[in-house]
């Protein structure tokens, strides 16, 4: 048994009146995938909002590594090890594909109050941009403009930008969203890679990829969870074929 | 480098050197215009940084302009110089404290509201000084001697002599921009141009965003105050005006005018608005109308012209494609 990295109990946050992710209680562990999949509206981009600090729980406690980190800003979350994708790409257009991760290996100095030596001078944040763009297979691509790269580059580049930042826990938010076959299969494979040496919350509708890659799944339907188990459980599990993959 | 790089380059060279020379062939008027027109230069650059490189339209940037002004005016004897050094380590400390504070509070807001609360803090400060009688209250106060140079007993040179005090604001015009580029090309000039890409993506990667723009603001607001300063010098006078929501939409103006997110762009931005507005004040009359009288109808004209023709203002003149980040910026 893995050891668990990345704890939620009875996580829970209300818009209004509406529980949009009511007392989730999941783990992630170290070299372990665990998807949660569901229905569109079940609460799996609240819950990655709550773990990575852009949303506030209204109950509930997330730990990591044992410490409470309920309700910590999401730059801090950022620096404690857990790194995440935007389901909706979030990179920055205007620069190019290695600037981008520049930016993001940038965000490990203690500080960037550096006001006089140039940016480019920095050897060690040239290194770490490089590593993160290879690994995500954007190496041919660093100079680039992120707006020009296709649609399937930019995903990968989100991915790039979170490798930078060197995470302990990944939260992928349909890494998969948008992406034709051929780009589908190179990113399965790019998430594969990284499994060992992560622990890994992956949200994604692509149900070949989920079970392809999940050690773990968690099915969430109106913001509870319906099921949890290994992709054998989930698939033979009743509830959740007439909940979920009976639609799909 | 690209050939538009190497023009922009090679016309920089050519307008410093013209510049270095203005007073060998220039009368008075126009060293002091070109005086006047550096220390806006300086204004909008300091702005640019907020406006055209961090995201923040600020609408108070008069604030530290003037605040610095006030300072100067404030330390100096009625009848006696101020020291320089002295005069001027106090208007900058005071304008960055000021922007320190400000900053504070309004970098807690964005977009519209921002623009809204800097005008809401320069505009107290505005009535500050008109409604009570500090410094003389709505009618200002002249500044008798200006002040004086020393290093142990030598002076170097003397401000009350235009083309010295040319010299000394020429310098400090080149030495903003030189410090502002290679803030720009530094580890913080990255990070204060993400937060104008994209902010929720910088706090996301784990960069605490308020600081950098509030080291920003301060940055950008003590340079504001440096102009302020020399333009107090030169002036020999400071009134609530120099802090006022006019002065703040002029050099906004300027700063778009001339090109937001560029350097040079501001300080053409600062030039083209100076001299236009003596060039058509100067207008003669014609029948029964007085043209140079309604000069601001002119300008008002001229500022629609270009933002229609050269959405990305007079540096855009000077480049061939409208920029990178103009073309894909959401």
């Amino acid at each position: 048994m893995n050891e668990a990295v990345l704890v939620t109990e009875g996580l829970t946050r209300y818009f209004g009146g509406l529980a949009a992710v009511d007392g989730v209680s999941i783990a992630c562990e170290r070299g372990r995938v665990h998807a949660i999949i569901g229905p569109n509206g079940a609460g799996k981009s609240t819950l990655v909002n709550m773990l990575s600090g852009d949303l506030v729980p209204s109950s509930g406690r997330v730990t990591l590594r044992g410490a409470d980190i309920t309700g910590v800003a999401a730059h801090r979350i950022s620096r404690l090890g857990i790194g995440r994708s935007y389901q909706k790409t979030n990179i920055f257009l205007p620069f190019t594909a290695f600037e981008n991760c520049r930016l993001a290996a940038q965000s490990r100095l203690a500080s960037s109050m550096r006001f006089f030596r140039p940016a480019r001078a920095y050897r060690t944040l040239a290194e770490a941009a490089e590593r993160a763009l290879a690994a995500a297979g954007l190496d041919a691509r660093g100079d680039m403009p992120a707006a020009a790269l296709s649609h399937g580059e930019q995903r990968q580049l989100e991915i790039a930008m979170t490798l930078a930042t060197e995470p302990e826990v990944l939260l992928l938010d349909e890494p998969l969203a948008g992406m034709g076959a051929d780009e589908s299969a190179r990113m399965v494979e790019l998430l594969r890679g990284l499994r060992a040496s992560h622990a890994i919350l992956l949200v994604e509708h692509d149900m070949d990829a989920v079970f392809s890659l999940a050690d773990r799944l968690t099915v969430m339907v109106n913001g509870a969870v319906l099921a949890g188990g290994s992709a054998e459980e989930i698939r033979a599990n009743p509830a959740v074929q007439e909940a979920y993959l009976g639609e799909a | 480098m690209t050939n538009r790089h190497a023009l922009i380059v090679a016309l920089s060279v050519v307008a410093l050197v013209l510049l270095a020379a203005l007073p060998a062939f220039a009368e008075k008027f126009y060293v002091q215009l070109f005086t006047k027109i550096l220390i806006m230069a300086i204004f909008a650059m300091s702005l640019d940084l907020l406006v055209g490189y961090t995201g923040l339209v600020s609408f108070g940037h008069a604030a530290f302009f003037g605040f610095a002004g006030y300072l100067l005016a404030l330390v100096t004897p009625q009848y006696q110089a101020a020291s320089l050094w002295l005069s001027l380590a106090i208007a900058l400390a005071g304008s960055a404290l000021l922007a320190l504070a400000i900053g504070a509070l309004v970098l807690r807001t964005s977009g519209v509201y921002f623009i809204m609360v800097t005008l809401a803090f320069a505009q107290m400060l505005y009535f500050l000084f008109h409604d009570t009688k500090i410094a003389g209250g709505s009618d200002g106060v002249y500044i008798y001697v200006r002040p004086l140079a020393t290093i142990a007993g030598w002076r170097p040179f003397d401000l009350e002599n235009f083309v010295h005090y040319y010299y000394v604001v020429l310098a400090l015009a080149v030495a903003t921009f030189l410090l502002l580029s290679r803030v720009l090309a530094s580890l913080f000039g990255g990070v204060i141009v993400g937060i104008r890409v994209n902010e929720h993506r910088m706090r996301s990667l784990g960069y605490p965003t308020f600081r950098y723009k509030l080291a920003c603001f301060v940055l950008s607001g003590t340079l504001a105050g440096l102009a302020g300063y020399l333009a107090t010098v030169q002036f020999g006078f400071v009134n609530p005006d120099m802090l006022g929501w006019h002065l703040s939409g002029s050099v906004l103006l300027m700063v778009i005018l001339g090109g937001m997110g560029t350097l040079i762009g501001p300080a053409l931005g600062a030039l083209a608005m100076l001299v236009l507005e003596i060039a058509f004040q100067a207008l003669p009359v014609v029948g029964a109308v007085n043209i140079g009288k309604h000069w601001q109808l002119l300008m008002g004209g001229f500022i629609v012209l270009v933002v229609l023709a050269l959405p990305n203002g007079l540096i855009g003149l000077l480049e061939a494609r409208p920029r990178r980040e103009e073309v894909f910026r959401e």
